[in-house]
């Protein structure tokens, strides 16, 4: 490595904000990045055929999809970005870009609205991605607690799974903690098999 | 940055963007979203045509910005972003900094962590 010594641990990293359609996520982003959350679009082509149907390939749609995140400088050489999901199932196939190179994920849950979860919480399960269930505070959402929740979601009892409130800096703060301890304690447990 | 003849030739549609980076779609370097860029020599003494989407992300990056934050302040779709930022690397006026990739060791990957979680204790 040729690089000037003072630039050799400049990093940046990131941690994934998943979840439904209007859980919360851009608000959680908002509360704890030093800047106003920023949209980044990717256009991608949709086949509506599959691939080895060379008959249809050319029936293609361009769509836009949006990806809002956050920064927050860490240290002089160190930046944490954060990016909310697209809500969209049909989107998936670019979390992919996401995943790669996280720490982990935050996938917030509304209570009331559970089945929105499912989908991230088995994305990130198949792809090894470390990731907490955060319970986002709503008015009239308290009804369920953390363990009704782990169990209606059937995920493992090592994964830890938190209330927040989305809306408070020093919430969305410590979920960001306990996901970035749960990714070290994974990555002691689990050798990288990537 | 010549345009493509088939770009010219083909019909109406709805977005373009690509004609920014000629057609081209994929970037010639692996670009993670979040990677961060830092301007080299070469890249401080280039000059370019007023608004050249070059010279933008050259001056974006006098602060480290990430690859996705170009895209954001640019206003171009993530893809066209990657092909802008990477023909400036391969051109040797930027360099990407570090970030965790499927090559990062074990090791680096705790150290990384560990960092992160220092910094957001400290926050």
């Amino acid at each position: 490595m040729d690089y000037a010594p003072s630039n050799r641990n400049s990093a940046s990293t990131k941690i994934v904000v998943a979840g439904g359609f209007g859980v919360g996520k851009t608000t959680f982003v908002g509360a704890v990045s030093e800047i106003d959350p920023l949209r980044t679009e990717a256009l991608v082509t949709q086949e509506s055929a599959g691939q080895d149907d060379i008959s249809k390939v050319q029936q293609k749609h361009t769509t836009t999809v949006a990806m809002d995140f956050g920064r927050i400088t860490l240290a002089q050489n160190l930046v944490l970005y954060l990016f909310g999901t697209p809500g969209q199932r049909r989107f998936w196939f670019m979390w992919d870009d996401l995943v790669i190179g996280a720490i982990g994920a935050v996938v917030l849950v509304d209570t009331r609205r559970l089945d929105d979860s499912f989908a991230a919480v088995d994305y990130f399960e198949a792809k090894g991605l470390p990731f907490i269930v955060a319970l986002n505070q709503f008015d009239g959402s308290g009804e369920f607690g953390p363990d009704e929740i782990r169990e209606a979601l059937a995920i493992s009892d090592h994964i830890p799974v938190i209330e927040v409130d989305a809306r408070d800096r020093e919430s969305a703060k410590h979920a960001l903690v306990r996901v970035t301890e749960f990714a070290l304690t994974q990555l002691s447990r689990v050798p990288a098999t990537t | 940055m010549a345009p493509d003849p088939r770009e010219e030739q083909s019909g109406p549609r709805l977005v373009r963007p690509y004609a920014l980076t000629s057609g081209r779609t994929e970037s010639v370097v692996d670009l993670p979203i979040e990677a961060t860029l830092e301007v080299l020599p070469s890249g401080r003494n280039a000059t370019w045509p007023e608004g050249h989407m070059s010279g933008r992300i050259i001056e974006l990056c006098a602060t480290s910005q990430s690859v996705a934050e170009i895209s954001a302040k640019l206003h171009v779709p993530l893809g066209v972003a990657r092909v802008l930022i990477g023909d400036l690397i391969s051109a040797g006026h930027l360099k990407t900094r570090k970030t965790i990739s499927e090559n990062t060791t074990t090791d680096e990957r705790r150290e990384l962590i560990e960092r992160t979680l220092s910094g957001l204790r400290a926050l």
